[in-house]
């Protein structure tokens, strides 16, 4: 018993120090890189802070102010109009296609490739690209147009059709990552359940809403809270495409913190709407951590 | 007659099968071939109707004028270093906590995870502003100091600990045991142990984290203003702006700062596949 607490104590002082200092220039980034700039910016959010000269509390003034900027309920508005066109068309297409690609057809792999070579790519030249490509007068897409006779419209310049041409070159840079997520997950898929369900008489539809659908739905909630919070923080394709225009039917939020703070130096008011972006962030976060807790999160 | 509709209707299956997928893939590939095609026309053939899909005469004066007109190579090379030293530092500190976190068990490591994780999600845009005022101050505003470090020892960098201790986790004990009995320090049964046998973890952790600050936008667009010190996005989002429609050298530098990393995807896309497939649910 002695014994063995002699020999217990200095292994979990080593242990204690080893641990501690492995663990060490992760937790002091964590610290100095994370923890006080997201506390000083909630402090920032609480002042009026010039770029030269000193700040000046303010209290909740800066968030007053947002809730009565017009320009803040639009730009929030955009978000989510991004959103709710970038999400069901990325989750549906990715998983159409997981689903196409999961059969074992000649030639599945080249196309799954294909469809993944935006992954691969640059967003800001995907972007530059796709701007080409709804250029009004060279583009692509309205020299198709005319061979058919088909005066194509200023995609980007026009205030209803700008934000659909960002969200359709979204979806075409990641539809390829959900997709291969997708397809990670149909091959979890117990393969004797289709085999079952096949000697019962299910047709293929069938088979995919009573089978696919219910066996990946974590997969599925997941990807889709992914997707939302990464299009809350839309903004490389918006610099690129639109620059917020035409008159801010693109700006997003943010572009619109973006602008505030390093453009019109209004680190204060940028600062309150970036906390309002963290608590977004925040609140699908922990809708998500529900769902894996849930569903997925088999930690020991 | 039965089997016939059968299999007629089968192989209308496929065909449809193929075709969605024929469809979607051209959408894909369809940017690429028009931003090849255009950066080797002659700039009087950019608004020549109907479209010239193959350029004749082919102008591969295009690519040269971008070289000589910017310095493409210095963003070039401003982007590269900047990723490999992120993906180095990240797959190193997060190898060396998340080992530390899933073996070790030193007083406080569950509530330290647990902190960590949760602040996983914050996004950079939050943080920014403070991040950009304090960089200020300590004058490295204009350096690439923030593009390496606040990935390595931020939110990518904790991302890769807990990729790392997920794999820890699961290995087995043994060979570890039989190192420390040998005499080996934590240290080095880390390093020559367990290290080479996270292998296949490093190389997902490598390909996300490299894509990651390849592709990074936001921060250079913050704390870059030298144009060079700029890296390839941040640069040709620029050069958008100045080249207006000279869209032939715009599409030359495009194919440049794609091609690269297209051909390397090619030649390991199964790792590249998976290793995103790994650890793809962080974006």
């Amino acid at each position: 018993m002695a014994a063995t607490s002699l020999r217990k104590r200095p292994l979990a002082r080593e242990a204690n120090i080893t641990g501690w200092l492995f663990v060490a220039p992760m937790v002091l980034g964590f610290l100095v890189l994370l923890i006080a700039p997201l506390v000083t910016a909630f402090y920032m959010s609480l002042t009026d802070w010039p770029l030269l000269g000193d700040a000046k509390f303010v209290g909740f003034d800066n968030y007053r102010a947002i809730a009565a900027d017009a320009a803040f309920w639009k730009v929030l508005g955009n978000t989510f109009y991004f959103a709710a066109g970038l999400v069901p068309l990325n989750i549906v297409l990715a998983l159409l296609l997981a689903v196409l690609l999961a059969k074992p057809l000649r030639g599945m792999g080249l196309f799954r490739t294909a469809i993944f070579v935006p992954v691969m790519t640059s967003l800001i030249v995907w972007s530059i690209v796709w701007k080409y490509m709804f250029a009004t007068d060279s583009g692509f897409i309205n020299q198709i147009l005319q061979l058919f006779g088909v005066q194509g419209p200023a995609w980007l310049y026009d205030a209803k059709l700008a934000m659909p041409a960002v969200i359709v070159t979204s979806v075409l840079k990641n539809v390829g990552l959900n997709m291969v997520l997708f397809i990670a997950a149909l091959q979890q898929v117990p393969g004797h359940l289709y085999e079952a369900a096949r000697i019962d008489g299910a047709g293929r539809t069938t088979q995919f809403f009573r089978i696919t659908v219910p066996m990946i739905t974590p997969t599925i909630f997941l990807t889709v809270i992914m997707t939302v919070i990464g299009s809350m923080k839309v903004f490389g394709q918006i610099f690129v495409m639109t620059q917020g225009g035409p008159g801010g039917a693109t700006k997003v939020l943010v572009y619109y913190i973006w602008e505030k703070a390093f453009k019109l130096f209004e680190f204060g008011y940028a600062s309150a709407l970036a906390y309002i972006l963290f608590f977004i962030i925040l609140a699908f976060t922990l809708i998500q951590w529900q769902l894996r807790k849930r569903w997925v999160f088999h930690e020991s | 007659m039965r089997a016939d509709a059968l299999k007629s209707r089968i192989s209308i299956g496929t065909a449809l099968h193929y075709l969605v997928l024929a469809a979607v893939s051209v959408l894909m590939l369809v940017p690429f071939l028009w931003m090849v095609s255009t950066s080797l026309k002659e700039p009087a053939k950019i608004f020549v109707f109907p479209p010239e899909f193959i350029p004749s005469p082919v102008r591969w004066a295009n690519y040269a004028e971008v070289l000589k007109t910017t310095p493409f190579h210095i963003f070039y090379f401003n982007s590269v270093y900047i990723a490999v030293l992120v993906t180095v530092g990240t797959c190193f500190f997060a190898s060396l906590a998340g080992y530390s976190f899933a073996r070790i068990p030193f007083a406080g490591r569950n509530v330290v995870f647990l902190l960590l994780l949760s602040t996983m999600m914050i996004p950079t845009e939050a943080t920014s502003i403070p991040m950009f005022l304090f960089m200020r101050t300590i004058g490295l505003v204009n350096t690439h100091v923030p593009l390496i470090v606040l990935p390595i020892f931020g939110a990518g960098g904790i991302f890769g600990v807990f990729v790392m201790r997920q794999f820890f986790i699961a290995m087995p004990k043994d060979l570890e045991e039989a190192a420390m009995i040998d005499g080996c320090s934590r240290l080095r049964t880390f390093f020559d142990v367990m290290l080479p046998m996270a292998k296949p973890a490093l190389a997902s952790l490598t390909i996300f984290t490299f894509l990651t600050c390849w592709n990074d936008f936001f921060d250079p667009l913050i704390f870059i203003n030298d144009r060079l010190l700029m890296t390839l996005p941040l640069a040709l989002s620029l050069f958008t702006d100045e080249a207006g429609t000279a869209w032939h050298l715009l599409m030359s530098a495009s194919v440049m700062a794609t091609v690269p990393l297209l051909l390397v995807f090619f030649l390991a896309q199964k790792q590249f596949i998976e290793g995103v497939a790994m650890t793809g649910l962080k974006e």
